[in-house]
């Protein structure tokens, strides 16, 4: 019960954000121009991308993008379906490496290294840069072996005893531990929605990672759910950087500190959310956030 | 009539009525195929079947009870002296007459009371097949001018058409089961035959398998003796090793196939090795009697071991090497179901691949494989040709691979094979040994499809 409130107050609290857009200002940008508006670089930022791009078997898609991922920031990514987001993100942690055909040109320095290179191994990297992903993907196992993979597999636990903390101290980053500590050894796949998808934010959260890419988290989740989520990105956000993908422009505008918009495998516009939603430079993020397209 | 003339005959009719059928149907409808309820053809279709569907099931029904009920009728026309003979002999008298009607050579010499039957046999034919000839015609042409007349614009001819199609094809399944209903209780009835001879008990549990039994009252012979345990043990030793080899082989290749190799190899080395499932088992019987085994036996000689020249191993091996192809494809098509965003996952969390397959993959698709492993067993206890040539004929109850074993399919051939009378225990053990054969694979397969369907569901 106090949960539910808790949502409606942190509704209430943003639904200024929430009403459709209002642009009285005018975008000074014409469509034509595809070169990146706003401020793409950041002060001491925790990933810095320069000139990438992703080629699909030949098929270029997406081109010369240059952005910085902040420290303790959460970046959200929009635009239209196709428009190279997804991919972008997936670079971030090597995971177009698993597409068969797929080739990533370009600079992606973190900490002073050069993560697409060869040279890196991306074990490590995606223990730091890790993953939610658009549909809940909990492992077919019990609710504590989904989360003692990754440190088991990165050997981040001496013993049973640090395990066992850091299982339940990530389902209690994960606002999960309240739900599930009684059901431990039961199936992960046996949680709700919103529940798999919080269980595998801790799966992520259990590597210790730096940066979390998020690529629709809450695409398949219902409205309450996701205010869940959003909630606890909001707090995630204290020990990390996170990187979003979404479709929704509302929640871009209520989680993100900053937004990139995407047009067709161009980075458009990038700034503080508020300008972005507010004042966009750039006709095609006017156009977009208006609802003229997308 | 002839009975192939009366159906091609039927045959005629009904394509007639079909072409009646669409005209009248294109004249109720003033030629606008907008005014009928259906289109023309499932007029023809309906009035064609009426044609051709009852007649012929009474040409089936009276083909099929024929020849008892005109037998029934020429006995009870037979002398009475002849008919208080026993039955045995009734038989032979009966089977002489008919012999006579076909103009077979009969046995015996034949006297006026005989050539008489067989007259009154033929006549009785003949009238029987007139009377059928008119019969069937007059129904088809009834049958179909009914529904030629009666073709109305509002009339419901696709549905019709659609209801007695998917009736045959309830017949065409149901035949299919009652098939294996038949072929079951035949097994089972003989069966029951044996175990009046030989306790259950004796059948299930007894150690020594020993069918020769005395073909006739006065030759001297062993008793014979039904314990089948040794054969089970034979069958399963002879499995097991099977399993061994296939198991380990086929699963670890379907891993590579379907994780590690490109598609290239892919596409060349999955069909080459499902070539291994169309080679014919009586091949590899032979490559196992006459390479394997031998290969085996000269092996174990130069290592000072004894061993059979017919050994579980070789057997067992070849066996195995034909089942690979059926765990590896099994295993691949779960594996492949795992979904993708199981692999991002773990690879999201900086697992390696094996890391992926060993703790995420493998895991997720076990119940599946699991599945896919007791078809296979159920295929290796089944299997027949490899184990004739290779296994071996003595009844050993062992442990030992080096040995000779048999195996329960073995024995079954041997059993049928030989001259022995069909209602002796030696003939009936083989229907025993095929039910019990029967049961412990259809198990199998039960729990078998039962897990790889539980798993099915379990990303759906």
């Amino acid at each position: 019960m106090e949960q539910t409130e808790d949502i409606k107050f942190t509704n209430a609290k943003k639904a200024s954000i929430d009403d459709p857009v209002e642009v009285k200002h005018r975008a000074t940008v014409s469509r034509e121009d595809r070169s990146t508006v706003g401020e793409i670089r950041v002060d001491s930022p925790r990933m810095s991308c320069t000139d990438v791009n992703v080629y699909y078997s030949g098929q270029r898609a997406i081109k010369d993008i240059n952005l910085d991922i902040g420290n303790n920031e959460i970046i959200a990514m929009i635009g239209p379906s196709g428009c190279g987001k997804t991919t972008f993100l997936r670079c971030l942690n090597r995971m177009n490496d698993t597409i068969k055909g797929c080739e990533v040109t370009g600079s992606i320095m973190m900490d002073d290294y050069e993560i697409n290179s060869r040279e890196i191994d991306v074990v490590p990297l995606r223990a730091q840069v890790g993953m939610v992903f658009q549909k809940p993907n909990p492992f077919p196992k019990s609710i504590w072996e989904n989360i003692a993979f990754g440190p088991r597999i990165h050997g981040l636990a001496q013993d049973k005893t640090e395990l066992e903390e850091i299982v339940v101290t990530s389902l209690q980053k994960a606002g999960l531990w309240d739900e599930v500590k009684d059901r431990l050894d039961q199936p992960g796949t046996g949680l709700s929605g919103g529940q798999q998808q919080r269980l595998c934010i801790a799966r992520t959260i259990a590597v210790n990672p730096e940066v979390i890419l998020m690529d629709e988290p809450c695409s398949a989740l219902d409205p309450i759910a996701t205010a869940v989520v959003e909630d606890l990105m909001d707090q995630l956000r204290e020990n990390f950087s996170i990187a979003i993908v979404t479709h929704s422009m509302q929640q871009a505008a209520r989680v993100s500190q900053r937004t990139a918009y995407f047009h067709l495998g161009d980075l458009i516009e990038v700034g503080i959310t508020e300008e972005v939603f507010t004042k966009p430079k750039h006709q095609l993020t006017e156009d977009y956030i208006t609802g003229r397209f997308g | 009539m002839q009975t192939h003339t009366l159906v091609i005959v039927l045959l005629i009719f009904s394509s007639l009525a079909y072409y009646l059928g669409k005209k009248r149907a294109f004249k109720v409808a003033q030629g606008k195929i907008r005014n009928l309820h259906s289109l023309p053809s499932y007029y023809g279709l309906y009035a064609a079947m009426w044609c051709s569907l009852p007649a012929l099931l009474i040409l089936f029904l009276w083909k099929s009870f024929e020849s008892t009920i005109i037998t029934n009728l020429v006995v009870a026309d037979l002398p009475a002296e002849i008919r208080a003979q026993g039955a045995d002999r009734l038989n032979l008298i009966v089977n002489d007459i008919k012999n006579l009607v076909q103009g077979n050579i009969t046995s015996g010499q034949i006297d006026t009371t005989l050539s008489a039957a067989a007259e009154h046999y033929a006549n009785l034919q003949a009238s029987g097949d007139a009377a059928l000839t008119v019969l069937l015609l007059s129904l088809a042409v009834g049958a179909s001018a009914m529904v030629l007349m009666r073709i109305k614009a509002h009339q419901r001819a696709r549905n019709a058409v659609e209801n007695i199609l998917q009736g045959l094809l309830v017949i065409c399944s149901s035949i299919a089961i009652l098939t294996t209903i038949g072929i079951l209780l035949s097994v089972l009835f003989e069966s029951i035959r044996f175990f009046q001879t030989v306790p259950v008990s004796e059948f299930l549990f007894g150690l020594e398998w020993s069918p020769q039994t005395a073909i006739r009252a006065d030759q001297v012979g062993s008793s014979g003796a039904f314990g089948a345990v040794p054969l089970f043990a034979g069958t399963l030793l002879i499995s097991f090793i099977a399993m061994v080899v296939a198991v380990p082989i086929g699963l670890m290749s379907a891993i590579y196939l379907s994780e590690y190799a490109g598609p290239k190899v892919r596409a060349t080395a999955k069909p080459l090795l499902e070539i291994l499932a169309g080679i014919p088992t009586v091949v590899y019987g032979f490559f196992a009697a006459l390479i394997v085994a031998p290969f085996i036996r000269n092996m174990g000689v130069s290592l000072g071991l004894d061993v059979a020249s017919e050994s579980a191993l070789a057997a067992g091996l070849v066996m195995g090497i034909m089942i690979i192809p059926f765990v590896s494809s099994l295993s691949d098509d779960v594996i492949n179901a795992v979904p993708q965003a199981l692999r991002d996952g773990a690879y999201g969390l900086g697992a390696t691949q094996s890391e992926t397959i060993r703790k995420v993959i493998f895991p997720a698709a076990l119940p599946g494989i699991v599945g896919g492993i007791l078809l296979a067993v159920s295929r290796a206890i089944g299997e027949t040709m490899i184990v004739v040539m290779a296994a071996g004929l003595s009844a050993n109850l062992t442990a030992n691979p080096l040995q000779a074993v048999t195996t329960v399919t073995v024995q079954i051939v041997t059993l049928l094979t030989g001259d022995q009378e069909f209602d002796s225990p030696k003939t009936l053990a083989a229907f025993a040994l095929g039910l019990i054969l029967f049961v412990v694979t259809l198990i199998l397969n039960v729990i078998a499809l039962t897990v790889v369907r539980k798993y099915r569901e379990q990303y759906e």
